[in-house]
């Protein structure tokens, strides 16, 4: 199992806390309504994981603001996703 | 502030950077906005450098710009899980000045490319996201961002926002991408001594290499591999189609991961330090899904609008030439005094379906819906061409007429004389 935690730790992020940029439109979707949640696995910073009872947990803080989750949400359009308030989020060393 | 401009770019990529040079250096007065601390934080490239867009825009940017190396070589790689086999094209006419194509690492570019509009009479603020497009009706009148008092109005707005271009969505200007219309590309960087790199890739000074790879690095997905030499660093990639990372179950950084484990690519890595690792989406939709481009007083660049040759790994280019195109259309008609109507600014389209960017996308439009129906390209084939490779070169005792008939054997068990056929046919039809 690779863990995608080592990887995001060599990135530089300024994050706002307490203000995510994506939330979770009705958590109650992914949980019930949601039978792939795409999410979990397609995220490239692993920021959704799912939990043993189906509840999704998203965790924004190591967001690569590639916009995967947004475009892949395609039954329940379920991602609300924004842009970081300027100057906060990811911030690329090399690109 | 209220303050009215020329025209707003919105972002500070390649296509912005076009853009908005080419404005500000005409005198026109041109704000523009980038939600990152700096120009190229949040922007992420493989990255080669086409010179020719560039120089139509800054032409002896090679006096300062953040070069890495400039590109002798070109491998292709068609992978099977063990071997692969590949072509090269290196020529010494690559090593004549003015050079064609370089590496670059886009953070350090980005800034440079800024600087230059910056020069060019330009207002660059950093550190502010445009919220929402100030419409009057229909027509688009200035934007909205999160500063406080964030109202700035211009006669025109470029949108050069990016992949994902929130902003034009929001505005009803273009649909949702669908998952079948982009690719995500996972990267890393991998830092590693000059030496080490000239010695590894055969070359030296500043002269560098590119291997473009296909097969079963993308487990039958629909995508490529990629490995660039920097002077410092190499960077190694892989992108896929989103809508096959979603159907495959497949993470992407367990199959970079998996890439990087490959026996022909680790020894390429080995002893580097990984210092960044970043993931992109590239709009690869090609021509059928170009959106609208223009409109009441707005206009679409780079990403924002499509604007990748997939086939042909270019992008950067396209975006700094419709960057560019956008900027000369806008000239022209404050020149003349005219409003940025949508009637005029269709100028725009129509310069771009007379330049390598439409002409190129139309050619390949059939593309991405032939590879999308026919994953045999990307699992089958490469698989039966290393087969045949293995089978001719290892040296047992068998005949070699005998060999060529297992070679021909296998690949009708595998995709039957009539699928050969019809593949041959679909690749000829894609191409011409």
């Amino acid at each position: 199992m690779i863990k995608v935690e080592e990887k995001l730790f060599q990135n530089r992020y300024r994050v706002d806390a307490e203000h995510p940029h994506i939330n979770i439109g009705n958590p109650e979707v992914c949980q019930v309504e949601c039978k792939t949640q795409q999410c979990t696995y397609c995220c490239p910073a692993g920021c959704y994981t799912r939990e043993g009872n189906g509840r999704i947990v998203l965790i924004t803080d190591g967001c690569l603001e590639c916009g995967t989750c947004r475009i892949i949400c395609t039954e329940f359009r379920n991602v609300e996703w924004e842009y970081p308030r300027g100057g906060y989020g990811i911030l690329f060393k090399f690109g | 502030m209220d303050e009215k401009f020329d025209a707003i770019v919105v972002g500070a990529g390649p296509s912005g950077n076009a853009a908005a040079y080419t404005m500000a250096k005409a005198g026109l007065k041109v704000l523009q906005l980038e939600r990152g601390e700096y120009p190229g934080s949040k922007n992420v490239q493989g990255a080669i450098l086409y010179s020719d867009a560039l120089e139509r825009i800054i032409p002896d940017f090679r006096e300062d710009a953040p070069l890495e190396r400039h590109l002798i070589e070109q491998r292709m790689w068609v992978l099977d899980d063990e071997s692969y086999v590949g072509s090269n094209y290196r020529s010494d006419e690559f090593n004549k000045p003015p050079y064609n194509r370089y590496t670059i690492i886009r953070a350090q570019f980005d800034k440079w490319f800024s600087q230059k509009v910056r020069e060019a009479g330009a207002l660059i603020i950093c550190e502010t996201t445009v919220t929402d497009l100030i419409m009057d009706r229909t027509r688009v009148i200035g934007v909205r961002t999160d500063r406080e008092g964030g109202s700035i109005y211009a006669d025109v707005v470029i949108l050069a926002d990016g992949v994902n271009s929130l902003l034009a969505k929001k505005a009803g200007f273009h649909p949702e991408l669908h998952p079948k219309d982009v690719a995500l590309a996972v990267k890393e960087i991998h830092f590693l001594p000059q030496e080490t790199i000239e010695q590894r890739f055969n070359v030296g000074g500043d002269e560098g290499v590119v291997i473009e790879m296909a097969g079963k690095i993308t487990q039958g997905m629909v995508g490529t591999g990629f490995l660039y030499t920097n002077k410092e660093s190499l960077t190694i990639g892989v992108g896929c189609m989103l809508s096959d990372f979603k159907q495959q179950g497949t993470s992407p950084y367990a199959l970079l991961e998996q890439m990087k484990s490959h026996p022909s690519i680790k020894p390429l890595l080995a002893g580097g330090e990984m210092k960044e690792y970043t993931a992109h989406l590239i709009p690869e939709g090609g021509y059928n899904a170009v959106p609208q481009i223009y409109g009441e007083g707005w206009l679409i660049v780079g990403d924002s609008g499509m604007f990748v040759n997939a086939v042909h790994r270019e992008g950067s280019n396209l975006a700094m030439t419709t960057g560019r195109v956008a900027g000369e259309t806008v000239i022209e008609l404050a020149a003349r005094k005219k409003p940025m109507s949508a009637a005029n600014l269709a100028l725009y389209r129509k310069t771009l379906d007379d330049s390598f960017v439409m002409k190129d996308l139309k050619k390949y439009r059939n593309m991405p819906e032939i590879l999308h129906g026919n994953h045999q390209f990307f699992t089958t084939y490469p698989e039966l061409v290393n087969r045949a490779m293995h089978t001719m070169l290892t040296v047992d005792g068998i005949d070699k007429k005998t060999k060529e008939r297992e070679v021909r054997q296998d690949f009708r068990k595998k995709r039957s004389l009539f699928g050969l056929m019809g593949d041959a046919f679909k690749m000829w039809r894609a191409f011409e």
